[in-house]
């Protein structure tokens, strides 16, 4: 294999990284204001972005130099922190790990779907994050604490490694169509969050979780439609962790 | 329409340091957080390569070693009893989140893993030594969602996405409560209470380049710097030496730790001539000013010539991929460079104010040279000085921090808020702060908030980033003044009730401006370098004159006033910092 030097050399007429450009981005969204009207429309702006710019960069400079009403909701800025879930394109993702260059010269921008509109692309995240609460997402063990840590080899920590990573932006969740037409189901990311418990050797609660998720809201609404694993941010395995929470409530017969 | 709650204590912003405090306050007091973020938005979660503490799992190690190297590292600003007590704290508090189900990664007997870090070493500096506890790259991640599990065990009193923009004291500088702007609906709330948590973060926002989110930027310094408490070491801010280039989203030093190295554009591992025993594990100030060398003799990277590379393709892809998946797949989605097979163009990114509301060990803030305690008013995590960071926080301990100071915070704002009376409110507690809202409100024409920002990034980044001088910083300071001036007649276009971000953002952009003038004030006094304080005028460290606290008071006409106070000592006597 090459050195980093030798790439570094060979790299000279393609030098390594990004090279400053400039591209016309047209940025068409869903609006939504009640003190404005009770109806949603459509506003659309054409900016200049660098091709690398992450579409959560692009939303600013229409923010501060078109409308200054636009909203959304951002923080990090990177894909860790969950803030800016938005259906760009037709499907959710986090708009922040979105380049101008693989959506352009033209992005729709719409709410995610299945959770009440408060303004623009923000929505109320209560109904979700309440669906995950329900899930009891804290471990839960009674048999004792050891005075250092509770032991959990590599094999055992790796089974759950996967779930572990949700950042509760609800993307999985807002585009199930079983969420979207059921408000009773719990939906994806809450199952994830049980997912994480109920395979974590240290735990002793997942016959707890397992019976309200076999319950009418749980898992066994889940269509297997691979929408939420396609939408993930994380790369999670969503629809398999649902089948794994399925195929564990059978075996232990609720 | 104003409402006003009661509480026995409260907690501003829900990060790691907020949470933890809540996490102890809640089960003795009646608590409210108040966060601008949902709780699990906050930064912390940014955080990627470990939290450092002497287990002593892979080798052997102790809490001793572990305060040298934060002293050291630290460039002897820091204040050594507050270190030796986060270090030795730092073992339980990694028990405690381990046992509340944070998954660290395991070793092959099934206790936690523990890997190198920058400036953490043996025997005061013999060797890098395995202290840093992570799980995978998302160490930072995994705390905060552990910490918001334990708070939705305990029912904790979340009030999301409400603003806190005011102080409230009573007459005698008593703390009585906060005043917070509700997002949804543009309502002002006052909250009374007999403990007051501050933990808000950091202010990174001031720079272009910074691994920070949107969301810092110094509200709690800020506020608190209004209602009359200075802030310590704000000349102290940390540049990370490997942030992506020209995004700043940082590349852990577990890369480092792991065994990457840095580069510059012909492929030299530089930092052999900077730091020989350790090299590219040596502490973020020296590899960052090892860069601005290598960039000066022109041998950056990039097409401007400012960048260095980081290089992990030498790594075993199966190290890669397990223990560095984060961070590889950002250079993928930004830069659309391969990590495995080729180097990672990188700058030094803004990423960590070591100065900040001054506190002692309790998370209690005090109050100028003689550390007169304010009653009832606590800081913890990255908004908070103790110092244990001094003028250079090490890889990992900003995590250790708002576990062991966080928990503090929360344990004495606890006992306070079970003895204290409930202080009486000032007479109209919210009208301040529906003055400065209504003045931003009622503007029809001015200046562009968004022209401010930036002028006041690209200026901070170029004038008072890795490499200062007293011509750059005055320069800043006067570009700050007029920067001031224009945002007193900063006008929006947003004049609804229902989650007004133009105005959110205005506001921190007023906060953000507070604190650039008291770090760039700070600096301009500060004729030495330490740490992340570096003066290309006075480029040596100068203990005769210059090993205090600096303090930036608020005079009543808006200019500034320092003053400062003792570092307190123990058994470590300051020596040339060398690695």
């Amino acid at each position: 294999m090459a050195t980093a030097a030798e790439v570094l050399n060979a790299s000279d007429d393609r030098r390594i990284g990004p090279k400053p450009g400039a591209m016309p981005l047209t940025v068409r969204v869903r609006r939504f204001n009640p003190e404005v009207s009770q109806d949603s429309w459509w506003d659309e702006w054409t900016v200049t972005v660098d091709p690398l710019d992450r579409l959560v960069g692009g939303l600013p400079a229409i923010k501060w130099h078109h409308d200054g009403t636009l909203s959304f909701r951002r923080s990090c800025a990177h894909g860790i922190c969950g803030s800016d879930a938005m259906l760009i394109n037709g499907r959710n993702q986090l708009a922040c790990k979105v380049l101008a260059e693989d959506v352009g010269p033209k992005v729709t921008i719409e709410p995610i779907r299945g959770l009440p509109v408060l303004k623009d692309l923000i929505v109320d995240m209560d109904p979700f994050m309440d669906d995950v609460k329900a899930m009891l997402p804290y471990l839960i063990n009674d048999s004792g604490e050891p005075d250092k840590e509770r032991r959990q080899s590599p094999e055992q920590r790796h089974r759950y490694d996967d779930t572990t990573k949700c950042i509760l932006c609800a993307c999985c969740t807002t585009s199930c169509p079983v969420f979207w037409g059921d408000g009773g189901y719990v939906g994806p990311a809450a199952i994830v969050n049980a997912h994480r418990f109920i395979f974590d050797s240290r735990d002793e609660a997942g016959r707890e979780r397992m019976k309200i998720l076999s319950e009418k809201t749980g898992v066994f609404r889940c269509r297997t439609t691979f929408n939420c694993t396609d939408a993930c941010p994380r790369g999670i395995e969503v629809t398999k962790a649902i089948q794994e929470v399925k195929r564990a409530i059978l075996f232990e017969r609720f | 329409m104003t409402t006003t709650h009661t509480y026995d204590a409260l907690v501003v912003g829900a990060g790691g340091a907020g949470m933890r405090a809540a996490i102890e306050l809640s089960d003795r007091v009646r608590t409210a957080v108040i966060s601008k973020l949902y709780p699990t938005r906050s930064h912390t979660g940014a955080a990627q390569g470990g939290v450092c503490a002497a287990l002593g799992n892979t080798e052997e190690d102790h809490p001793e070693w572990h305060a040298f190297d934060t002293i050291k590292g630290g460039d002897y600003l820091v204040d050594q009893p507050a270190a030796m007590l986060m270090t030795e704290e730092a073992i339980e508090s990694i028990y405690q989140l381990e046992r509340w189900g944070l998954p660290f990664n395991r070793t092959p007997d099934g206790r936690i893993d523990q890997r190198r870090f920058g400036g953490h070493t043996a025997n005061h500096g013999e060797r890098p030594v395995r202290r840093a506890c992570y799980a995978a790259d998302r160490t930072g991640h995994m705390i905060l969602q552990t910490l918001y599990q334990q708070c939705v065990k305990r029912n904790v009193r979340f009030f999301n996405e409400f603003y806190c923009l005011d102080l409230l004291r009573g007459d005698d500088g008593t703390t009585a409560g906060i005043v917070a702007y509700e997002l949804a609906t543009g309502e002002l709330h006052v909250f009374r209470a007999k403990s007051v948590v501050f933990a808000t973060g950091g202010y990174g926002r001031m720079f272009r380049v910074t691994s920070n989110a949107h969301a810092l930027t110094g509200d709690g310094p800020a506020v608190v710097w209004r209602r009359g408490i200075p802030l310590e070491d704000m000349e102290m801010f940390q540049f990370h030496p490997t942030g992506l280039a020209r995004l700043g989203v940082l590349l852990s030093e577990a890369a480092r730790g792991e065994g990457g190295i840095v580069l510059n554009k012909d492929g030299e591992r530089f930092m052999e001539r900077y730091a020989p025993t350790i090299k590219d594990l040596a502490p973020r100030d020296m590899v960052s000013r090892a860069i601005y060398q290598e960039i000066k003799e022109g041998r950056g990277a990039g097409p401007n010539g400012d960048w260095a590379y980081l290089d992990i393709s030498h790594l075993d892809p199966k190290v890669i991929e397990e223990k560095l998946p984060d961070i590889t797949e950002f250079a993928r989605i930004y830069l659309k460079v391969e990590p495995t097979k080729e180097p990672v163009p990188i700058q030094p990114t803004a990423h960590y104010a070591m100065g900040g509301i001054p506190t002692d060990t309790d998370g209690r803030v005090v109050v100028g040279p003689d550390e007169e305690v304010v009653a009832g008013l606590y800081a913890a995590g990255e908004c908070a000085c103790v110092s244990v960071h001094g003028a250079n926080r090490l890889g990992t301990n900003s995590l250790l921090d708002l576990v062991v100071f966080g928990r503090r915070a929360g344990d004495h704002a606890a006992a306070h808020a079970k003895e204290a009376a409930l202080p009486p409110l000032p007479d109209k507690p919210e009208q301040h702060t529906l003055e400065m809202l209504n003045g931003v409100l009622e503007r029809t024409t001015g200046d562009n908030a968004a022209d401010i920002r930036k002028e006041l990034q690209d200026s901070m980044f170029d004038l008072a980033f890795v490499v200062r001088s007293e011509g750059s910083l005055g320069k800043m300071d006067s570009i700050l003044d007029g920067l001031r001036e224009r945002y007193a007649r900063v006008a929006i276009t947003d004049k609804g009730s229902i989650y007004n971000t133009d105005l959110m953002e205005t506001i921190e952009l007023g906060y953000l401006l507070d604190c650039a003038h008291t770090l760039v004030a700070s600096a301009l006094a500060r004729t030495e370098s330490r740490g992340g304080h570096y003066r290309e005028d006075h480029p040596l460290r100068d203990d005769a004159n210059w090993l205090k606290h600096s303090l930036a008071h608020r005079n009543d006409d808006g200019s500034i006033r320092l003053d400062y106070k003792p570092v307190k000592m123990g058994p470590y006597i300051p020596m040339e910092r060398k690695y």
